[in-house]
């Protein structure tokens, strides 16, 4: 019995915290599938000065897109977001300052 | 009582140590990669003695191989689903459909590495194929060990029935497949789509 509430509590909590049905998880995939077939479509179409803005803009929007819903980070507390995010600003500041020295300063 | 065993141990903040432990790990994982990326960005362009990515890259079937590895992001959050729902035979198909997927992932990457190799480039060829082999290796050895889990979790979940408390298990596990997943988004744009 207290498995049994355990159980339900869980499940309730799961839905309320991730607030997505199994239909939402298809929905984003399907959105997902449409926007790497665009991605690949930028090989073969020529987008002119838009191709790499447009590229980035893509590959940013399914990273969110993956990380709010699948990971469920724009559901689940913040200070996950926190944690993870922290990383993610350190690793691209960090990098980015890197590949700036690099292209500055060893020619 | 009924929190700790529905969710492990939590914190002072009433949140679940073991997954404020995961997603540190992770923000971790994002140097590590963030690091492969960049050292590749810094040398794609160095291919003296050796193939250019565009020679030798089948963007075709690299875009299969996305398309299979985002798919199995969709299985494994409906795998987190069902977990939490209780479904024990929903949740062991769908982890096995997702090792499957990333299976077929590395199987493509294996194949890939072949082709490259029969091609002229090799690890120690140009910065370019150290750089590149370096930063796709590790990607299909976290995949690889995302896949290790999966059947491990499956062979035990086996054994034993799933009750709600396993759940979380199984979003950890999802939660390091999904990165794998957000970590490839970035190499696929980066590595094989924008022309060096």
């Amino acid at each position: 019995m207290t498995t049994d509430t355990t159980h339900t509590a869980t499940s309730a909590e799961h839905s309320e915290n991730h607030g997505m049905s199994d239909a939402g998880y298809i929905r984003i995939a399907a959105i997902l599938a449409a926007i790497t077939a665009l991605e690949v479509s930028t090989v073969y179409v020529d987008f002119g000065p838009l191709f790499l803005p447009a590229l980035l803009i893509m590959m940013v929007v399914k990273f969110i897109m993956v990380v709010s819903y699948f990971m469920h980070l724009k559901f689940d507390n913040k200070l996950f977001s926190l944690m993870f995010y922290a990383g993610l600003v350190l690793a691209v500041g960090v990098y980015a300052a890197f590949l700036a020295t690099f292209k500055f300063f060893i020619q | 009582m009924t929190d700790t065993t529905a969710h492990g141990h939590t914190s002072s903040a009433g949140i679940s140590n073991v997954k404020l432990g995961m997603w540190a790990f992770l923000g971790s994982e994002c140097l590590l990669f963030g690091g492969l990326i960049s050292t590749y960005m810094l040398y794609r362009g160095r291919v003296t003695g050796g193939p250019r990515p565009s020679q030798i890259f089948d963007i075709p079937f690299t875009s299969v191989s996305s398309f299979v590895l985002l798919m199995s992001s969709l299985t494994m959050v409906l795998a987190v689903s069902a977990a939490h729902k209780g479904e024990d035979r929903k949740t062991n198909l769908w982890l096995t459909v997702t090792a499957l997927l990333g299976a077929t992932f590395v199987g493509g990457q294996v194949y890939e590495f072949t082709a490259f190799y029969n091609e002229g480039l090799g690890f120690s060829t140009s910065l370019f194929g150290s750089s590149f082999y370096t930063l796709t290796g590790f990607h299909g050895v976290h995949v690889t060990v995302g896949i290790i889990m999966l059947m491990s979790l499956v062979g035990i979940f086996k054994r034993s029935e799933v009750p709600g408390k396993k759940a979380e298990v199984v979003e950890m596990i999802g939660l390091y497949w999904h990165f794998v997943d957000i970590v490839w988004i970035i190499i696929f744009t980066l590595v094989y789509l924008i022309p060096v």
